[in-house]
């Protein structure tokens, strides 16, 4: 079998149904391969950078690995921004990299580049095959590396002689990681430390992230958060992972949180952190965040316990598994809080906080109010990266867990709609749409090809302001109003540009219409791109000065 | 702020040193040295790592390093606990008699080895703490150093505890 047949064989071993990628010449050989496969749907993707994005929005619309392959040269290193965005939010895409044959390795050879070198500080692990026979260990032990413990994207090189090499291939092998094991159950001891330090507190907050996605606890987190009577925070990566309709639900905290969540916490006396690692854009100026609350930290990668915050009680474990623990402890000592002075004061600042209604102008905070009226609950959003991101953030409430896709710690413009094409291929029965800027979309417009010809239909919501918006409004808010380079002179025209690709492009001029074209884009079966102009001046509001406390938010 | 010494058993295989050393420079930690050698058993290798930091980035360089995947094993070593050594090759220019006479006589004191002898030079090397091959170094500077190697520091924690890879 050659090393080509051998990589296929091995990723069907892994069930993997569909890959997302680009051909060129040293991935041939592989390419051969597929184009007799039955098994395995490959997506030609129009940009490498399109493909790990997709696959990452595969991954997380699954909560598993999604695979996406390229070429040497260009073709790894246009990868590279996707593989640092899924390392940045632990999502665990498998990147196929072709390269040169082993004996060119190292003199400079005709695409050739070092993605090992490269990929080294943004992959859990990388590998580069240097025998055939290893292809069957080196996918399984991907696979496994990729999805386990914190997820996390890994890289396989293979030197093009390693896909043409023949072997004779083994494929029942079995991991076995000296140095990789996740510790996934948390200690008993720590747990009813835990639950003393819940118990004894007056204004508990449970603050998830998105390990709580990775881990799919939700179930876990809703019984806990009532048994408590505890207010869910999200992180950015965390939002959704409870219903946003839920009473104990607080919404985002952070640079662009809601109102509520960052009174909330810095109220708190008592911080249930799970699957968050305390980012900058959360915890604000972190001297400052919390002083008064014992912090109890879940994570399962044990080098976030201390990295950005002190915390009281670490516990390494899976959310799942911790968060199942505390609860069974709770219910083993018969403990069920009800309502608190703290709940109701909670309930009081959700009051002042919320939403009204999306109707009049058509603004950006209308629009994505008006998309969550038509959007069925288990519909999937995907937004890109800036203001259109944090408008989402701020105002389009996630109904069903896991159904809000977006880059948040590397925040990669161009993140979303390359996203939104690999959540609809992997969950094809939901309508999917990305928010839009029209900064960020411009930057993969191109896949709109790959969504017509490989009949992937979404919808793009771009909040049009002909500006890189969150740059202005940091030049509004923080630089005396000085547009430097962030004014897009209205280019493109975004309908034309969706028609050209044979999509459908639509300008909207009110809600009215915006609420009829969303209607028919949800049910339509080819992409519809929705121009939404919006005005060019509008912020995203509350903010949390850069360095600053959460308390100094403006609103 | 202070010196703590790590050792580190890793998978001894190409790429591994990279992957160690791409760590510590995109997490910010500084490296004072690192010194890697094979084990007794050929597929693993052993680092000793010298860091600078206070007590929460040291936390945070074991943990980092626990993270990699071809990191097995890591251990902590109490500089009093230890046995720390590090080995140099000094050259000395010795043209003139007194020279001569005077680095073998430091040679002598610090228990170093001569091992190279020319007409207006010798290659002396010392074994012990760095602090010792420090002040080896300052009494012979004056005398003129050609040129100047040392290892880095190996460490092992004395007494019978041991960082082994577990069967």
């Amino acid at each position: 079998m050659s090393g080509s047949q051998a990589l296929i064989e091995a990723l069907k071993r892994e069930g993997v149904k569909v890959i997302f990628g680009i051909p060129g010449g040293a991935i041939m050989p592989v390419y051969d391969v597929l184009y007799d496969e039955k098994d395995i749907r490959h997506i030609l993707m129009r940009h490498e950078q399109c493909a790990a994005h997709a696959a990452d929005g595969y991954a997380r619309a699954l909560r598993g690995p999604g695979v996406c392959m390229a070429t040497s040269g260009p073709g790894a290193t246009n990868l590279v921004t996707g593989i640092a965005n899924a390392y940045m939010d632990s999502s665990p895409v498998v990147a196929i990299t072709g390269q040169v044959a082993t004996h060119l390795i190292g003199k400079d050879a005709f695409q050739e580049t070092d993605i090992i070198g490269i990929t080294t500080p943004i992959t859990k692990y990388n590998y580069q095959v240097r025998r055939v026979e290893d292809i069957p260990r080196i996918v399984k032990e991907a696979f496994y590396i990729a999805s386990t413990g914190r997820p996390g994207p890994v890289v396989i090189d293979v030197p093009r002689d390693m896909q043409t090499g023949i072997a004779d291939v083994d494929f029942n092998v079995k991991v076995s990681i000296r140095g990789y094991k996740p510790n996934v159950e948390p200690h008993p001891l720590q747990v009813k430390r835990a639950v003393d330090i819940l118990v004894g507190s007056e204004r508990p907050v449970i603050l998830a992230g998105g390990g709580v996605h990775w881990s799919k606890a939700y179930g876990e987190l809703l019984t806990l958060a009532e048994l408590l009577m505890a207010p869910v925070a999200t992180t950015f990566m965390g939002k959704g992972v409870i219903p946003e309709n839920h009473p104990l639900a607080l919404g985002c905290v952070g640079m662009h949180g809601r109102v509520e969540a960052n009174k909330a916490i810095m109220a708190s006396d008592a911080i249930l952190a799970v699957g968050v690692r305390f980012s900058d854009r959360t915890t604000g100026k972190v001297d400052e965040f919390c002083h008064d609350a014992k912090i109890i930290h879940i994570d399962i990668d044990p080098s976030e316990i201390r990295k950005n915050v002190p915390v009281h009680l670490p516990i390494v474990a899976d959310a799942k598994y911790a968060l199942k623990a505390i609860i069974d402890e709770l219910i083993r000592r018969g403990f069920k809080r009800e309502k608190s002075d703290w709940i109701r004061r909670i309930e009081m600042l959700k009051k002042e906080c919320e939403d009204s209604e999306p109707g009049g102008d058509l603004t950006a905070v209308n629009a994505i109010k008006l998309l969550r009226k038509v959007l069925p609950e288990k519909a999937i959003v995907t937004t890109e990266v800036g203001q259109n991101q944090m408008w989402a953030s701020l105002h389009f409430r996630v109904l069903k867990p896991g159904t809000f896709i977006s880059s948040g710690g590397l925040g990669t413009m161009g993140f979303g709609f390359p996203a939104a094409l690999g959540a609809k291929v992997a969950v094809p029965d939901v309508p999917v749409v990305d928010i839009a800027g029209d900064g960020s979309f411009l930057m993969t417009e191109q896949d709109l090809a790959t969504s017509v010809v490989e009949d992937i239909p979404v919808t793009v919501m771009v909040l049009n302001n002909s500006s890189l918006g969150m740059v202005a409004q940091w030049q509004r808010f923080f630089f005396g109003r000085r547009y430097s380079h962030t004014d897009l002179k209205g280019v493109p025209d975004f309908a034309r540009l969706a028609e050209a690709f044979g999509a459908r492009g639509v300008r909207v001029g009110s809600l009215n219409e915006l609420e009829q074209v969303l209607r028919e884009a949800v049910k339509s079966d080819v992409t519809v791109v929705i121009d939404v102009p919006i005005p060019k001046e509008e912020d995203v509001l509350p903010i949390v000065p850069p360095g600053r406390s959460l308390k100094d938010m403006i609103c | 702020m202070g010196e703590y010494i790590l050792a580190a058993l890793v998978e001894h295989k190409p790429g591994v040193l990279h992957k160690v050393s791409n760590m510590f420079r995109k997490r910010n930690f500084n490296i004072e040295s690192i010194t890697v050698g094979a084990c007794e058993d050929g597929d693993v290798a052993r680092m000793t790592i010298t860091v600078q930091g206070d007590e929460a980035v040291v936390e945070q360089v074991v943990k980092q390093l626990q993270k990699l995947v071809d990191v097995i094993k890591v251990s902590r070593l109490e500089p009093s606990k230890s046995v720390v050594r590090e080995l140099a090759l000094v050259k000395v220019y010795t043209a003139d008699s007194k020279a001569k006479s005077d680095v073998v006589n430091y040679a002598t004191i610090f228990r170093g080895r001569i091992v190279d002898v020319s007409k207006d030079s010798m290659i002396i090397e010392v074994t012990g703490s760095p602090s010792k091959i420090d002040a080896f170094v300052e009494l012979v500077k004056p005398y003129g150093i050609k040129e100047f190697a040392r290892t880095g520091v190996v460490a092992m924690s004395r007494g019978l505890k041991s960082l082994k890879v577990e069967e």
